[in-house]
């Protein structure tokens, strides 16, 4: 296992998908990888900072609302503003948005009912840090699970959004068309994962860490945290 | 608050008959107090005493197999699986709760079976569901159906444990009774499992969890009676679910008993902390000293009666191992629970019970729990009448069709065939990321990291057969839940069950449940698949109707190698298309009966020990030499809906087959049938010499029926559709109706 680079998976309480993604990351993938206990107020020397799926704090209230007031996201906070990679997936994401780090808010699904299946992404952004590893223009096959996970920003952040290339993955069909009966839950722009303008904070909806494994049969996810460990490395 | 003068009247109005009284003043020597009398009713309630099942459930096989622990002795089974490693599995019903108010009754459904799965140690791996309606027709039963699947969907989703497999049917029986049975599956590494015991005078009793509520208060006593109108009125004997706790809570259960804190720990399901006290205490041959003012409340003012049959959900009652104490502590302050020492453990035959200065009970807690001195009965029973007019009903009087692709087509977009995939995309069914094979197939398989092994599991129960003939019915039902498991390529390793029926004071009910416990005793022992436990739910009865009798079996199998796990639709074109196993025309209790004649008549299907067990030793053996590249049973629908599902289940990659049926005498009787042991399987064209060599050699029974190609489904000259419409069909019409406004 090479030491570098070194990921910290975030553990909020009602986090659930925090030991996927240390198994995917960990003895899939073979890379350096700790658990980050929520109320710890150090990081750990990490190179990237996942926030992982689940239910922080319930969902009570609003996803990811309480989340961001664990004593540990100050340090996430200063490490994204330091230039630090921070990722969110799912929940993540949805606490990326209610700490500020991303633009846009989260709503729930159009219909209103909680929905996990395989979904389609096409990439719109090969540039980043989170995708410049990925070869070919084929969509990425990667399941979503969530109740609300409908993004939504208003026309200026989404003009700006498009403007500095923060839109990453968009939902659209296995053969890449991007319509509205290829978007799972009513999200502006069929969006599926952003950055912030110095990208190096993303946040997606679909979960990776589940198409990661060659024994589920689906390996699209892996492509994501790979292309992240090259490009630290590089 | 003061409280009532317990007289026999009291003791009625708490559901115990004039015995039961007379045996508690035995036992006590005296009038008992209130608290005591609260204590009583709900610990020999049905619902925790099963005292009218008791004798019959004792005649099923509870040992052999890979047991390591037996029904009865935990709060779930334990079987072996390899590797130093265990499963534990249970079923539970929540049908009461489920009937006011779908969404909670069936969120702490799902809370309370992973409760029993993690309060031995084991870390819940999926979660599987039996849920029964009426009329999907109806706005009342669309509303149940909605709230019951959110609930599941809800606790399930957000506790991280995915929701794999379930079934689902629709049937006036179920109209104002519906029935939500939850299933949990765990993991356990043999040597670190928790029992639920209390031993060691001076070990300390700690309450763990959420704080204690009105909640629930008498849910064991509500479970235990029929519904009626006023049932409406029992709202707040159903609980409120809270799973983020519940996550806590199984981190926090999981650390201390993986750190040897512990003598014994039990969750609190029915009764509360008088049911979880008292069979702890009962189990160690102790006693135990409580004292309520130390349990965290959550309202103010509540009397000791309130506290010991309060149901709130997300606590565990634990006996420490003295000196222990902080470090426990330690550990549910790290997870911002509740944990407060309660009481201790004495070397005391005795339940003592202290609130605010008084003694409120105290029981020998051995005559409290079943096994022990709750009460054991067993129920007249008669052969119910409708039996002998539902058999003699004559199938040939049936009109025959004028447009088979028509009547096809109606039962194959029946809700209880079609795909159920506008419920299970509500369930998280994916996390923990062990799901190979997820809802939609014939069987689940889940993954055990770290080995080449996998579970597969499935809930199975034709309700109208057991209707028909409950010993039958009961066979099938643990017939198809093994012959489910074996078409995913497990070996079955045991069964749980829940047992939902009417009230066991009517006779022909009685029957019912006498005869399915036969008919399950002979299954599980000719199969070798012994049962681990389960539940027992009477009283399922609306006004106007009992429920069909409904042995729900909840089966786990063991995959032993990765490459055995195999899927049921077809791969590619050009494979052959086979049938195992011989049609009978039996139409009896069919789906084809019901929704083209609106009849459920005749006899159940006949169950052939020795050819189902057949069916599946040549199955396995296929399947182990890779001769197979699918594989999926034939029920509901018959060989033609089984046929529809091969091409279409997929939904990645449709694809259609040229089919040949031989027609034995009528052509709806052929095509609907739904004769057992018999399984649809595809091979590729060069496996075929072998395939036929091997399947020979095993003596049994195949037909080879025709090929997978093109875009549409054809069945001799009957049936010619597009894949697209058949897709439709399938997907579509449970969306259609649940969208509907009527």
């Amino acid at each position: 296992m090479s030491s570098r680079p070194k990921f910290g998976v975030v553990v909020f309480p009602g986090s659930n998908c925090d030991h996927d993604t240390y198994y995917t990351l960990k003895k899939i993938l073979n890379y350096n990888v700790v658990f980050l206990w929520h109320k710890q107020t150090d990081i750990n020397d990490c190179d990237v900072i996942i926030l992982p799926g689940g239910f922080s704090y319930g969902d009570y209230l609003r996803t990811g609302s309480i989340a961001k007031f664990s004593p540990i996201m100050n340090e996430v906070v200063n490490f994204a503003h330091n230039g630090g990679y921070v990722f969110g997936i799912c929940n993540g994401f949805q606490i990326l948005l209610e700490a500020g780090l991303l633009p846009g808010v989260m709503i729930k699904n159009q219909s209103l009912n909680f929905v996990c299946k395989d979904v389609y992404l096409s990439i719109e952004n090969k540039a980043t840090a989170f995708t410049n590893g990925i070869n070919g223009n084929n969509p990425l096959k990667i399941p979503i699970a969530h109740g609300e996970g409908n993004y939504f920003a208003d026309e200026e952040t989404l003009k700006s959004l498009q403007n500095n290339q923060q839109i990453v993955f968009r939902y659209c069909s296995d053969e890449g068309i991007i319509a509205k009966e290829f978007n799972p839950n009513g999200s502006v722009f069929n969006i599926a994962g952003i950055t912030n303008k110095n990208k190096n904070v993303f946040g997606m909806m679909p979960h990776p860490e589940r198409s990661s494994d060659p024994v589920l049969k689906k390996t699209d996810g892996s492509l994501v945290f790979k292309s992240l460990a090259n490009y630290i490395l590089n | 608050m003061k409280e009532p003068e317990v007289n026999l009247e009291l003791a009625i109005e708490h559901g115990l008959n004039e015995e039961e009284y007379d045996r508690i003043l035995k036992i006590l020597g005296r009038t008992p107090t209130f608290t005591e009398l609260g204590i009583f009713s709900v610990m020999w309630s049905e619902h925790c005493s099963y005292k009218n099942s008791i004798a019959q459930l004792k005649t099923l096989p509870r040992s052999g197999g890979r047991l390591l622990v037996g029904a009865g002795e935990e709060n779930a089974g334990l079987v072996d699986i390899g590797d130093g490693l265990a499963v534990a599995f249970k079923i539970e019903s929540h049908n009461h709760p489920s009937a006011v108010e779908p969404y909670q009754g069936a969120a702490t459904g799902v809370g309370g079976i992973m409760r029993d799965i993690f309060t031995m140690g084991a870390r819940p791996i999926a979660s599987l569901n039996s849920l029964r309606f009426g009329k999907l027709d109806d706005a009342r039963t669309r509303y149940l159906f909605a709230g019951v699947v959110k609930g599941i969907g809800d606790y399930g989703n957000s506790f991280g444990v995915p929701t794999v497999a379930g079934e689902i049917y629709f049937d006036e029986s179920y109209q104002g009774n519906p029935l939500v049975n939850a299933m949990a599956v765990g993991i356990v590494k043999t040597s670190i499992f928790a029992s639920a015991v209390a031993k060691g005078e001076g070990n300390p009793v700690m309450i763990v969890g959420s704080s204690t509520g009105r909640d629930g208060i008498h849910g064991a006593t509500f479970a235990s009676e029929e519904l009626s109108e006023k049932s409406e009125a029992k709202r707040p004997a159903v609980q409120v679910g809270d799973p983020f706790t519940e996550k806590l809570l199984l981190e926090a259960s999981l650390e201390i008993i993986r750190k040897g804190y512990l003598i014994g720990i039990q969750d609190m399901g029915a009764a509360g902390i008088t049911c979880s006290s008292s069979e702890m205490s009962a189990k160690g041959n102790s006693g135990m000293k409580l004292d309520l003012d130390k349990v965290p409340l959550r309202e103010e003012g509540m009397s000791a009666y309130e506290i010991m049959l309060s149901e709130s959900q997300e606590r565990m009652l634990c006996a420490v191992k003295k000196g222990y104490e902080e470090r426990v502590r330690d550990v549910f302050d790290k997870w911002d629970l509740h944990c407060e020492i309660v009481g201790e453990v004495i070397n005391d035959d005795k339940l003592v019970i202290n609130y605010k200065g008084k003694l409120e009970a105290e029981i020998p807690p051995f005559e409290l729990v079943l096994g022990g001195g709750a009460p054991v009965y067993t129920r007249e029973q008669k052969e119910p009448a409708y039996l002998n007019e539902l058999r003699k009903f004559d199938f040939n009087s049936l009109r025959e069709s004028e447009n088979l692709q028509k009547e096809f087509l109606k039962v194959f977009s029946s809700p209880n065939i079609a795909s159920k995939r506008w419920v299970y995309e509500q369930y998280d069914s994916m996390v923990r990321t062990n799901t190979i094979v997820g809802p939609g197939c014939d069987a689940a398989v889940i993954y055990i990291k770290r080995t080449n092994k996998a579970l597969a599991m499935k809930t199975d129960c034709n309700a109208r057969y057991v209707y028909l003939n409950p010993k039958e019915g009961a066979k099938i039902a643990v017939a198809e839940s093994a012959r489910n498991i074996v078409c995913s390529g497990g070996v079955p390793l045991a069964i749980t069950n829940c047992l939902n029926f009417g009230n066991p004071y009517k006779p022909e009910i009685f029957w019912q449940f006498a005869k399915v416990i036969e008919g399950m005793g002979d299954a599980c022992r000719f199969f070798d698949t012994p049962v681990t436990g389960g539940n027992v739910s009477f009283y399922n009865e609306s006004p106007d109707r009992a429920v069909y009798p409904t042995p729900t079996i909840g089966m786990v199998g063991l995959v032993e190698n990765l490459s055995h796990i195999t899927t049921s639709y077809f791969k590619d074109e050009g494979d052959l298309i086979y049938i195992l196993g011989e049609d009978d025309e039996e139409l009896g209790g069919s789906e084809y009966l019901k929704i083209i004649h609106n009849k459920v008549a005749g006899d159940s299907p006949q169950l052939d020990f020795d050819v189902e067990k057949g069916l599946q030793d040549t199955l396995l053996e296929l399947i182990r030499k890779n001769l197979i590249k699918s594989a999926h049973d034939v029920s509901e629908g018959g060989v033609i809906c089984a046929l529809a599902e091969c091409c279409i289940i997929n939904e990645e990659k449709i694809i259609g087959a040229e089919i040949n049926l031989t027609i034995k005498s009528r052509k709806d009787f052929s095509y609907f049938s739904e004769t057992q042991s018999r399984v649809i399987v595809t091979i590729s064209k060069e496996n075929k010499r072998e395939f036929d060599k091997f399947v020979h050699s095993s003596n049994q029974l195949f037909f080879d029926i025709g090929e997978v190609r093109g875009t549409s489904l054809k069945i001799n000259d009957d049936i010619n559709v597009n894949l697209n419409e058949l897709y439709d069909l399938y997907f579509n019409t449970i969306p259609k109706i649940m969208s509907s406004e009527k």
